[in-house]
């Protein structure tokens, strides 16, 4: 019988729930189970963290995480492949190390793949931002990051040296399913076709609940049963790649041919060249068909030669952002939602407030639609929520816009209610390409050996 | 009607570009897909929230459409004052675009 592979998506963001993680390590007959828990941004605000504290720098929710599942994934010898490191992989494997001994599983064995932190060799070289085409060097002292995007090469060595869990920092998402695909399957690197198909299951499995009918349900379009309870997804993969999507029986959610769509086409751009550190993966051509009852056959991913360079993802300090609110209600709110605007803008002229973008609205009204507000609306909102957010050079200039807005219970309109207000520090991130040479994954085992109980 | 009579949609994003599928229910309606949302179409849809090009992908045997639309999320998710920085919900008002009666 043709081998195939059980691998199930853990999570498909770092806050994600918990239960459904540990309903496919118990019920799943799985045999990997991966957690995509690394946005764009979180790296560089993991390492701000690292930087503050040279223990710290993983995933918030690790512990939980691993506290919940491993027992189980040893108990059903489930492999588990995750990018909860962030900016400290190697701190978070001795954190698991830790928990599994903790837990009575000693033998477990936890790898660490870094070598994606690249800042050194970026700023050694003369490279450039991919977005606006100016120099990484612009941004100065206020790099606080730059990752690049590892393929899956490191993920299989560490598979491959026998690893029951892998914790990377920043590597392509699909990478987190391919890699098991690779290993097991003996995928050579350059079959590129296969590579592709095998990109598309990864694709499916990145945002875990996202198809197995999470967002997705609209009330008498698409009806989605027991999202309170909803089972995250199982690719049962066979060695051509080829995949069925399907969850436990019995859990929240759905697997259709449209929630498999629209995982499908999620951000990926031109559909014929999604770009990962593996294969420039073409999903021009894939096939979706409905099986059964929650179970979608989807085929005929293909591949075309990776990419020479490697994205790398810089975090910079890039402003500060100010916000506060309050909301009018009842005959003339909105009347009342602009004219704390006007006063508010008013204000920071008169006080010469420092900022360099401004944005004021009416929730409720126009927050989300901008000029789309419904055109054939005549009556007024029974309530609107004043928003004014601006963008600053420094924390304190932020405060300011917050407590302008606050100061309309005294000195605004009438009936101004829920005032609040914040000012954060804004960690944005560019790209840059950088030649895949300059790269160097690497694989660290923290061993039972190496830890004085 | 609207667009939300025969099709779904979800977005996505990378950078300042905005990724909107648009996704028929039924594989027959997606002939008035493609021919009543074009790019410029959808440009227009959105004037006031997507500054850049529109670009669109067709993907026949599944019934869907691939909107990219660049300088779309007031800088990107990471450092836009936008409510919905990720402009998840651009989604949705797509589906509010009215194309002629089957």
């Amino acid at each position: 019988m043709m081998k195939s592979l059980r691998i199930g998506g853990g999570a498909g963001y770092s806050g994600d729930r918990i239960e459904p993680a540990v309903e496919l390590a118990a019920n799943g007959k799985l045999d990997y189970l991966i957690f995509e828990c690394l946005a764009e941004r979180t790296i560089a605000i993991a390492q701000q963290a690292k930087m503050r504290d040279p223990a710290a720098g993983y995933d918030p929710l690790l512990e939980a995480r691993m506290r919940a599942v491993l027992p189980l994934c040893a108990q059903n010898r489930i492999r588990v492949v995750t990018n909860m490191g962030a900016a400290n992989p190697r701190a978070a494997a001795a954190k698991t190390r830790a928990i599994a001994r903790e837990l009575g599983l000693p033998d477990l064995r936890v790898a660490a793949v870094d070598g994606d932190d690249v800042l050194e060799a970026l700023l050694a070289g003369d490279y450039r931002i991919a977005d606006n085409g100016e120099p990484v060097a612009s941004l100065g002292e206020r790099i606080v990051s730059a990752n690049a995007y590892l393929g899956v090469q490191p993920l299989v060595q560490a598979l491959a040296a026998g690893a029951d869990v892998v914790i990377t920092g920043r590597v392509a998402d699909p990478a987190l399913a391919l890699a098991p695909l690779v290993h097991e399957f003996g995928w050579r690197l350059d079959d590129w076709d296969r590579l592709g198909q095998g990109t598309v299951v990864g694709h499916l499995l990145e945002c875990a609940g996202q198809i197995t009918g999470g967002y997705y349900a609209d009330p008498g379009r698409k009806d989605v049963p027991g999202l309170a309870r909803l089972g995250f997804p199982i690719a049962e993969v066979a060695e051509d790649g080829s995949v069925v999507i399907t969850k436990v029986a019995g859990s929240g959610g759905m697997v259709t041919v449209g929630t498999c769509s629209e995982q499908l086409l999620y951000e990926i751009h031109d559909p014929a060249a999604y770009m990962t550190p593996d294969v420039v993966a073409d999903f021009s051509g894939v096939q979706i068909v409905e099986e059964g009852p929650d179970r979608v056959r989807i085929s005929g991913g293909r591949g075309k030669p990776r990419p020479a360079s490697l994205k790398v993802s810089i975090g910079y300090v890039d402003s500060y952002v100010g916000e506060g609110q309050i909301s009018y209600a009842g005959p003339g709110a909105a009347a009342r939602g602009q004219l704390a605007i006007d006063i508010v803008e008013e204000r920071l002229q008169l006080t010469g407030a420092r900022y360099s973008e401004l944005r004021a609205e009416l929730i409720g009204m126009n927050a989300i639609s901008g000029q789309m507000a419904l055109p054939e609306r005549t009556g007024e909102p029974s309530e609107v929520r004043v928003r004014i957010a601006a963008r600053t050079g420094s924390l304190q200039e932020a405060t300011v816009i917050g407590n302008e807005v606050e100061a309309l219970y005294t000195c605004g309109p009438a009936g101004g209610g829920g005032a609040t207000r914040s000012a954060r520090q804004v960690v944005a991130v560019l790209s840059a390409l950088i030649p895949r040479d300059l790269v160097r994954p690497a694989v660290h085992f923290e061993e039972p050996q190496d830890e004085t109980a | 009607m609207k667009l939300h009579e025969i099709a779904h949609s979800r977005a996505g994003d990378k950078g300042d570009t905005s990724n909107l599928s648009l996704i028929a229910y039924h594989r027959d309606d997606y002939a008035l897909l493609e021919r009543h949302v074009t790019a410029e179409r959808v440009r227009a849809h959105f004037a006031g929230i997507v500054h850049g090009e529109v670009v669109r992908y067709t993907l026949p045997h599944l019934g869907a459409l691939n909107f990219v639309m660049r300088d779309a999320l007031s800088g990107g998710v990471t450092r836009s004052l936008a409510l919905d920085a990720h402009g998840k919900c651009l989604s949705s008002l797509l589906l509010a675009l009215e194309i002629p009666d089957r």
